[in-house]
């Protein structure tokens, strides 16, 4: 112990001039660090259980030929659930694998163009929603919480009301069109291909730009008035102070809810499932991918579209984070 | 009562060195107080004592017992913070009782501990409160309670007084010089960078700069002989006049310390004069800002009502016992 | 000027009440709907025509649809409490504590509340299978951990940041452990983050399709938006638009109640996580 008391050498780094049974008593961050191990453990464990293995397993399946019914007879069989081809004896080439199937293909134009499409919509209604909401007037607080009901409704349900509401016979929406005169006769809006995207569509705007508007009110809310009154003495146009100065002080939080959003969309499957079951014109990717696994018991050829769609979801959001520079770092705590 | 030594104490932020070498004793039962600059590290090394942030290198004693690793509650300290940091879900007496029901102590003991802690403070009657029904100076006493409670052999404050009003800062300030009378064996680090609190309370004042004590000694001694140009400006309010240049050269100095006190006003024998180019008038005392061709115009006090007009050119006289004179690097020549 | 007023003071009523109607009409219309049965229901009709209970004693009267709810309010019960608790615990880790990597651990948990869920759904159902979960209510249980437990960490995370450094030094002085810090310090002031964050995950579970239509084979064990989806009339080609409605309005008036209750604090929520419920 004498030496402990001896003044420490400069040179030698602090950490190995102390005694090695002393750097082994854990300090108060030590121990900290110690408790964090262990309550982090728990939820740890689990998102491994329910999050990383089944995805492991789901992405060995995709290069298996694993069925429904023989969960553990599957052989490895390479990409052959992606592309392969075979020649024929006539040296005819046939290609095979999901990548060269049409239906897949077409899975992904609707997921793209659903996505793309009902997000972009979203984005522009929920920011007027938002402005709306950000004028003070009476009853602001009731207004608030009409808009919340769409949001509060199950996908499922709103799926049903407005596949009731889009009835070809006796739906409300055809009424209306036709007293309006604005068609002339009624229109099969889920069942007709060319109208069923657009029907999806609507019912998801519906229902999701409640939340795009809510982010947006709190992005709007938290610039600071002063900066409007300024803008007005100065006598500058609101169109141009919408440009110039709200939208890009909200564009922080908006690219994040885009985020958000483009990720749910990208994966939409209940409200098309219910709202256009068995229609190819808004057939998305998790729809067709389920199918193949569980309903056509081709297990391992549904895997290996979910390990696509997983995959071009893991590419989507990189881009996003690196071209749009969204600081999603920045909302963690410091 | 506890005696603190500080050996060679380092704290390092990754790369970034914040403490540098602390020497420093604490005796037994001693009022000291750490002040110096924002930023220089004040609060880091009270948290540094206090065991809540660990010491990266060299050695801490308590009465000659190491307590580098030893976590907060078992080096016997008790602290005050500046946000008082009280629980705001539990009462004074559950604040209060806290800690030693923490630490397994009797009903009866703690009833007896709490409300002769509240007697001393005169908040009996706030026991039964939620924190926030109480006034920021109550708040603050609730918390020095709270530190009693404990019956530490170390007070740790961090800028107790900061968040008051004045009137309430003295109020608590000779409350708190009150309990260490009364609580003699109990040693007190604090930190502020407060003068005033500084000079009244400390038995003894730590001056630091840069993660570095610059000077340690009793209120006077930094007072009357400081041992830096450092120290000679940073404590006494007004700061001390510090003349370079010509004037000091003519001192055989490099810079020459003079405190506002200490200049009198003269017709006959004036060493220096000037016009005066500002005035503060705080009834007991006038300031007197002269320009005598210094970078700076000299602070001189005179007791009363100003009698002299702005513009009007004085003679001053520095009496010769108290000139400061300060070598080029900042160190006193005697 | 004074015309110029008036035209934007009407067009911006307009607006609201626009908004106003689009989001509250699907819903009044699902409510007249569910009142109307035979004939009526084929009628388009704007106004309540009378309060018919036939399609809510139909639905009721089904062997399965109460059980439904029950199943629905089991599983979604039992999703948050787990999440919950193995969140509070983890989220005071990531919050209050400093060490390497704490970075990437915050996003790779993100990462996984945004998973595509069809990604892990062949991996899951082996795991359903084998562990014997199939068609029961823990297989749900089990797969809403995986967007239920990041979304609570992710959300009780940044609440706790919030709350000041020093009342939890103050407790270390006072000779708190970590354990202690949460359940006598933080939970205490921490509950309504909580209730926040578990009527978020609550709606979420509540919600979920995929993973219920998957894991789920007999009326008996469906939940609730499982159970309207396949809600089947007396004849294959007919819908019985009616008691879907019907169930629908049972289902969703509670979560508009408890939405419309607790309006402000999920609105904090929502901002805080920044993902949807
Ligand atoms: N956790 C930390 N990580 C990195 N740097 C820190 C940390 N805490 C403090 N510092 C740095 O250490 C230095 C000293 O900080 P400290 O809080 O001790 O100053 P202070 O003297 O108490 O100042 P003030 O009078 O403003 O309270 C500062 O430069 C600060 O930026
Ligand atoms: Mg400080």
């Amino acid at each position: 112990m004498t030496d402990m008391t001896a003044p420490l050498s400069d040179t030698a780094p602090p950490s190995d001039a102390r005694p090695r049974a002393l750097r082994k008593e854990p300090d108060l961050e030590a121990r900290r660090r110690r408790a964090a191990f262990w309550f982090l453990a728990p939820m740890l464990a689990m998102l491994i259980c329910v999050a990383a293995w089944p995805l492991a397993r789901s992405i060995y399946f995709s290069f298996t030929d694993t069925t429904l019914t023989s969960l553990y007879d599957g052989r490895w069989v390479g990409f052959d659930n992606y592309l392969s081809y075979r020649q024929l004896s006539s040296g005819r080439v046939v290609w095979r694998g999901t990548l060269a199937d049409p239906a897949w293909w077409n899975a992904v134009w609707n997921t793209v163009r659903f996505a793309a499409i009902s997000v972009s919509l979203e984005t522009v209604l929920g920011l007027m929603v938002a402005l709306v909401l950000n004028v003070r007037f009476p009853m602001r607080g009731l207004v608030r919480a009409a808009i919340l009901i769409p949001w509060a409704i199950p996908t499922i349900v709103s799926a049903k009301m407005w596949g009731w509401m889009l009835n070809d016979q006796f739906g409300i929406l055809n009424d209306m069109l036709l007293r309006a005169g604005l068609i002339s006769e009624k229109i099969a809006w889920t069942a007709n291909a060319d109208t069923a995207m657009a029907a999806v569509i609507l019912v998801d705007v519906w229902k999701t730009t409640p939340f795009m508007a809510l982010l947006c009110l709190a992005g709007l809310q938290m610039i600071p008035r002063d900066i409007y009154e300024a803008a007005k003495v100065d006598g500058v146009h609101p169109v141009k102070v919408f440009f110039r100065v709200t939208l890009p002080l909200v564009r922080p939080a908006l690219m994040v809810a885009v985020i958000f959003r483009m990720l749910d969309a990208l994966r939409m499957f209940d409200l098309v499932y219910v709202l256009t079951p068995n229609s190819s014109a808004t057939k998305t990717m998790s729809i067709l991918s389920r199918e193949n696994l569980i309903e056509f018991d081709k297990f391992a050829y549904g895997s290996a579209q979910s390990t696509l769609l997983f995959a071009l979801i893991a590419i989507f959001v990189s881009l996003y984070i690196w071209l749009g520079k969204v600081d999603l770092g920045g909302r963690t705590p410091a | 009562m506890a005696h603190i030594q500080l050996h060679d104490i380092r704290k390092s932020y990754g790369a970034a060195e914040v403490i540098k070498g602390v020497d420093l004793e604490i005796r037994a039962g001693e009022f000291m107080v750490f002040v110096g600059p924002s930023g220089c590290g004040k609060s880091t090394l009270l948290r540094l004592i206090s065991g809540l942030t660990s010491i990266s290198s060299g050695e801490l004693l308590f009465d000659g017992a190491r307590m580098n690793s030893k976590v907060p509650s078992d080096r016997g300290i008790a602290m005050v913070f500046q946000s008082y940091a009280l629980y705001p879900h539990m009462t004074v007496y559950e604040n209060m009782a806290f800690g030693m029901k923490l630490a397994k102590a009797g009903k009866a003991a703690i009833r007896e501990r709490v409300e002769r802690a509240a007697e001393m403070l005169q908040i009996g009657h706030l026991l039964e409160r939620l924190p926030r029904q109480l006034s920021g100076g109550q708040r603050q006493r609730v918390a020095i309670g709270r530190a009693i409670c404990r019956d530490p052999r170390v007070f740790l404050f961090d800028e107790p007084l900061s968040n008051l009003d004045a009137a309430l800062r003295v109020a608590t300030r000779l409350e708190i010089a009150k309990l260490h009378h009364d609580m003699e064996k109990a040693t007190m680090v604090y930190v502020t960078h407060d003068q005033v609190e500084a000079m009244t309370l400390a038995d003894r004042i730590c001056v630091l700069r840069d993660g570095k004590v610059e000077q340690v000694g009793t209120p006077a001694d930094l007072y009357e002989k400081p041992n830096s140009t450092f120290v000679a400006g940073f404590i006494g309010s007004p700061k001390m006049n510090l003349l370079n240049g010509a004037i000091a050269a003519g001192h055989g100095c490099r810079t020459l310390g003079i405190r506002s006190e200490h200049i009198d006003i003269t017709g006959e024998g004036a060493v220096w004069s000037g016009e005066v180019v500002h005035a503060e008038d705080l009834g007991s005392d006038t300031y007197l800002y002269v320009d005598i061709g210094a970078e700076e115009p000299v602070v001189v006090r005179r007791e009363g009502r100003r009698a002299i007009a702005l513009g009007e050119t004085v003679g001053l006289r520095p009496r010769p016992e108290n000139l400061h004179r300060f070598d080029a690097g900042g160190l006193p020549l005697h | 000027m004074t015309a110029l007023d008036l035209t934007k003071k009407a067009g911006f009523a307009l607006a609201v009440a626009t908004i106003v109607t689009v989001s509250v009409f699907p819903f009044y219309y699902a409510v007249i709907t569910s009142f109307e049965t035979g004939t009526a229901l084929f009628e388009v009709n704007y106004l309540p025509q009378g309060f018919d209970f036939g399609n809510y004693l139909a639905v009721l009267g089904q062997q399965a649809f109460p059980r439904n709810v029950l199943n629905s309010v089991f599983i979604a019960t039992a999703t948050v409490g787990a999440a919950l608790l193995l969140a509070v615990t983890a989220a005071y880790a990531l919050s209050r504590v400093r060490f390497r990597g704490r970075g990437l651990l915050l996003m790779t948990i993100l990462a996984v509340s945004m998973f595509p869920q069809i990604a892990v759904l062949s991996g899951l159902f082996e795991m359903v299978r084998f562990l014997g979960i199939f068609n029961t209510p823990w297989a749900m249980i089990l797969s809403y951990t995986i967007f239920t437990l990041p979304f609570t960490v992710w959300v009780l995370t940044t609440f706790m940041r919030d709350l000041p450094v020093e009342i939890e030094e103050a407790a270390i002085v006072d000779g708190a452990s970590p354990w202690v810090v949460i359940t006598q310090v933080f939970l205490p002031l921490l509950w309504p983050a909580m209730v926040t964050t578990g009527l978020l995950a609550f709606i979420g579970a509540w919600n979920e399709f995929l993973f219920a239509l998957t894991f789920t084979a007999s009326e008996t064990t469906r939940t609730v938006p499982v159970a309207i989806a396949l809600l089947s009339g007396a004849s294959q080609f007919e819908t019985p638009w009616g008691t879907i409605m019907a169930a629908s309005v049972i289902v969703t008036v509670p979560l508009i109640v408890l939405v419309l209750i607790f309006q402000r604090k999920i609105v904090a929520g929502l901002t805080a996580g920044g993902v949807k419920g």
